[in-house]
Formats: C-alpha cells, structure tokens, sequence
C-alpha cells in the first residue's frame, strides 16, 4: 500500500514555510465549524432550552413516538433487503461476466442521480390508486401509495447503491487463491461462500446497511408524496419534524430532531469504527 | 483503493478474471438484474409514460412559462454556487486531512460527514433557528438589513450544507493512494505552495474531484426538504425546480410536473455520464 510508504515523510519535512499549512488548517476549521458546528450548536440549544423535561415530553408525545418508530420500522426493513440483495448483486458484478454486465455496473448509482422528489412521484405514477397498476393491485387488498409498503419501496429505491458500493472494492480485494484453495479442499461453492467470503466481507455489509439505515432515517423528499403522511399511521419522522416547523412549535421540530440525529450520528460512528477495524488506514484521515 | 464512507468511492477496475456464469449460477445472476429491474424500471417507464402522453408542445409550454423558467433558473444558480463553494473547499478539508497533523483532525473528519446523518428538513430547521425571528443572529443580519430565512442566502446555505461532504469524500482517498512523494519532490525543486497544487497535485486527483463534483452537483439539484423549510417555495421568487414540481402536483397540474421531471431527467443523466467516466479514469489510474 502506497499510504504506508507516505507515512515515511512527515507532512513538514521538506515543504517550505509553514504558513501555508497553517491557513489552509484555519480555512478547513473556519469552513467546518460554521457550516457545520454551528448548526449542531443551534439545535442542541434550542431543543435543551426548557429543560430535559419539556424535551422529554415532546419527544415521547405520541404521535411524534409513532413517527419515529415507523421510521425505524421501514428503514429496518429497507435495511434487511438491502444487505441480502446488495450482497447478492455487488458479488455478481464482481464474479461473472456476461452480456450487459458493464452496462449493469454503470446504472448502479443511478438512484444517486435522481431527486428523491422525483423518485417518489414516479412511484406515485405507477402505484397511485387512480393508476392501472395501482387499481389492479388495490382491487386485491394491497395498497402501497399512502400506506407502509410505499415508504418501504421508496426507501429501496433511493438506498439501492449503498450496500452494492460498500462491498463490491472489499470482494474486488479477495484473492482468487483463496477461494479456490477452499474449493481444491472439497469445499462446495455455497460452502466456499459461507466461510471463505461471507465472513471478510461482513464488516463491509454491515457498513453499507447501517449507512443506507443512516440516510433512511432522514429521508424526506420521496416519502412526503408518497407515505401520505396520516398521524399515528404512515407519518414519518422527518415528514413530523417538517409539519413541527410549519404549525410554529420549534421546540418539538428540534427536540425530535436531536433524537433522530442522536440515532443517525451512532450508526456513522459504528461505521466509522466498523471501516477502521477493516482497512486499519481508514482512521488516517 | 477507496475505502471512505456513503458508497461515494469509486470501486476499483473490474477483476479480469471475472467468468461467464454457469448452470445454477445464471439463477444469481437473473436475481440480481430483475430485483433492480422491478424496482426502478417500472416507476422510470411509468413517468416516461405519462410524460409522452401528455405530449412535447403542452409540455415545452409549461417549461417556458415564467414560473418554471424562474424556478429551473433557481435550482441551477443555486447548484452551481453550492458545487463551487464545496469544491473550493472540499479541497481545502480533503488537503488538511490528508496532509496535515494536529491534535483535534479526527474530530474534523467525524464533522465532515455529519451532513450525511442530517435529514434534510433539520438542516433547514437549523438555518431558521441561526438567522429566522429569536434566532442566534438575528439581531446581526437585522442590523445589517440583510435576509436569509425565505430568501437566497439561507437556501444557498442550505444546498451548500446538504452536498457539503462529497468532495471531501471523493478526493480524500486519491490524496492519500496517491502518497506525498511527488509533491515533496517539487518542494525540493523550490516550487511552493500554490504550484505544487496546480501542477502536481491536481492532476494526480482530477478523476476523483470530478466525481466528487458531479455528486455534489446532482445533490444540490435534486435537493428538496431543506430549501422547503428555509425558502418556504414562494412561485418566482424562492421557488426551486423541485419545488415547482411538488407544488404542480398539488395544483395537479400533472403536465407541468412531468415538463419539470422531465428536465431534471436530463441533468441526472448527464451527471450520472460524468460520475461513469470520472470512475472509469479513477479506475484506470
């Protein structure tokens, strides 16, 4: 690895005056902490301001615990199909070659191009009840626009890459060797899968769900036009904080905002952790 | 090889080794094509659809009434100020990560990410509780006669903070693969800061800066929840394409919406070229 021959040099040790280094250090900090320490400041203040028990009470008002548990909810089972359908997928693209394969691997990110607004109208289109597919399902007993199947469906959507773009660079990484070693051994292809790959791909799986988990929780754009946002039934956390801040109750937007953004700054912090105990280097920076 | 967070990192070069499926593997192979394919292709066809159907001169008029005119002008002025500033300063963060030491730059790495954890709805919020009435610096942009919350300032700052880590992200990683021998030997060489930069390091991170861009820029474009809760979607005035979408929906004006989704299509596919080929040189390199 190239980065450990850079560590050699020590960042000052042939590069002129260090005042250079020292704005460029001043510019990162200004920039970040008021883009970013800022805001955070703001809304632990604002949300702490009456008190832990004013805070306690908006964040346990019910319909505001019913919104944040939906949301966890959805992205858990957006999460679990992710990880088995990203594995799947990112090990297709890396093991086999077939015809549109490369084609394949370049639509992957598309979901990262396309506005979550946009992805939710188009789900509306296809599934809305006033749609053929849509009327034809719902004359079954299934509804999905404006109900729980629909805020699942758009989370998949925009989260489809994650789990795919995680774990592809880490099978790329595997030895061929190894797993033909396992086969030469006796050891059928499900077993090789099972206990050669599986377990040093694992950290990276487990990366790349509770990411897509992480952007999940906040995800606004697709569900407010899909979910229906309905009380106690298919409002989700964020769409909560959103009609917080429109009906003037700040202290509720912001105190259900801490929670949400408590729970999604843990999961990139077990990420973090997860990336550093599999790449070592990752840490660096 | 990438090894950052969010999926943003470019895989690296297919294995050559890759095989034709056989047998049962073709079965993985399928599964792995139609999972995508039942998610995404019907809801792209579906829009596709009602798009054709509502035919090219009713929708051209739509796009050039004043209003969608104003609002796709928005959206792009907006994306390209929040790409620039992000940029400028993605390299700046990315630079002091990579080559700089100093108690506190873990802390900084953590901060870079935190705009993932954001929903973007708290990142308006947070905005409103900075520069909106009783907000922190109210009483500073007042005397200043100045307007942020329901104007430019605060929605630039709101797509600036929303597509804040990706550059960082994407260029991070090629600054560290690529070692600091070649800079080292232009200081030697007596050029300083700023040559070094133009002339050694950026060319060796070009690939990645560009992928990082074209992220932030269809992040910035698609942005939705944030300039909602900080521009309130006033028609011609802080109204974003985004915007004008969901509020035609309400309008059900379906034609408008589709004339505007319509054209975001066109941007996400030109960026998604660009993210294709910035990985692919990425790769080759």
């Amino acid at each position: 690895m190239n980065a450990t021959r850079a560590r050699e040099y020590s960042p000052a040790s042939v590069a002129p005056l260090p005042w250079g280094r020292w704005s460029l250090r001043a510019v990162a900090l200004i920039w970040l902490g008021v883009m970013i320490a800022l805001p955070l400041a703001v809304l632990f203040e604002h949300g702490l301001r009456e008190g832990g028990v004013r805070f306690w009470a908006e964040i346990t008002n019910p319909v505001a615990l019913a919104a944040v548990r939906l949301t966890i909810f959805a992205a858990a089972v957006m999460t679990l199909i992710n990880a088995v359908m990203g594995t799947l997928t990112a090990y297709v693209l890396t093991r086999y070659r077939f015809f549109g394969s490369r084609l394949f691997n370049s639509l992957i990110d598309l979901p990262f191009a396309i506005p979550t607004l946009v992805t939710g109208v188009m789900l509306v289109l296809l599934y809305g009840p006033q749609r053929t597919l849509g009327a034809w399902l719902e004359a079954r007993g299934v509804q999905i626009i404006f109900a729980r199947p629909g805020i699942v469906l758009a989370l998949l959507f925009i989260t489809y890459p994650f789990v795919i773009r995680t774990v592809q660079p880490v099978l790329m990484a595997i030895e061929r060797e190894q797993e033909e070693a396992a086969w030469t051994l006796g050891a059928s292809r499900w077993e090789t899968f099972t206990k050669v790959i599986l377990p040093m791909i694992t950290p990276a799986i487990v990366s790349g769900s509770l990411l897509s988990f992480a952007r999940a929780l906040g995800e606004f754009g697709s569900i407010v036009v899909v979910a229906g946002n309905i009380p106690r039934s298919t409002l989700t956390a964020p769409v909560y904080v959103f009609g917080q801040i429109e009906s003037q109750n700040q202290m509720g937007a912001s105190a259900v905002s801490i929670l949400l953004l408590a729970l999604s700054f843990t999961l990139m912090l077990l990420v973090d952790w997860l990336q550093k105990r599999r790449g070592g280097e990752h840490g660096a920076g | 090889m990438a090894r950052d967070s969010a999926g943003i990192e470019s895989p690296p070069k297919a294995r050559k080794r890759a095989e034709s499926p056989r047998g049962l593997e073709w079965a993985l192979v399928a599964l792995a094509i139609l999972y995508p394919a039942a998610l995404m292709a019907g809801p792209l066809l579906a829009i596709l659809w009602g798009a054709l159907s509502s035919g090219f001169g009713a929708m051209a008029r739509q796009l050039t009434s004043p209003e969608a005119a104003t609002a796709l002008k928005l959206t792009l002025l907006l994306s390209f100020a929040a790409t620039a500033l992000n940029t400028v300063f993605g390299l700046v963060v990315a630079l002091v990560l990579t080559r700089d030491d100093f108690k506190g730059r873990r802390a900084l790495n953590g901060l870079v990410d935190l705009p993932f954890a954001f929903s973007p709805v708290i990142a308006g919020f947070t905005l409103i509780l900075l520069f909106g009435r009783n907000g922190w610096f109210m009483n500073l942009i007042d005397s200043l006669n100045l307007r942020v919350v329901f104007a430019l300032p605060g929605m630039l700052m709101a797509t600036t903070f929303i597509s804040l880590p990706f550059v960082a992200r994407a260029v991070a990683p090629v600054l560290r693969h690529v070692g600091q021998e070649q800079e080292n030997v232009a200081y030697t060489m007596g050029a300083g800061y700023w040559r070094t930069f133009w002339s050694v390091t950026l060319p060796n991170i070009r690939w990645g800066l560009l992928y990082g861009v074209s992220l932030t820029f269809a992040r910035a474009v698609g942005e939705f929840g944030a300039v909602l809760v900080v521009g309130g979607g006033v028609t011609r005035f802080t109204e974003t394409a985004t915007l004008y979408i969901y509020r035609s929906l309400d309008d059900r004006n379906e034609v408008g919406a589709y004339a505007m989704v319509l054209a975001l299509a066109v941007i996400s596919f030109c960026l998604l070229w660009l993210m294709e080929y910035a990985r692919k040189h990425a790769q080759d390199e």
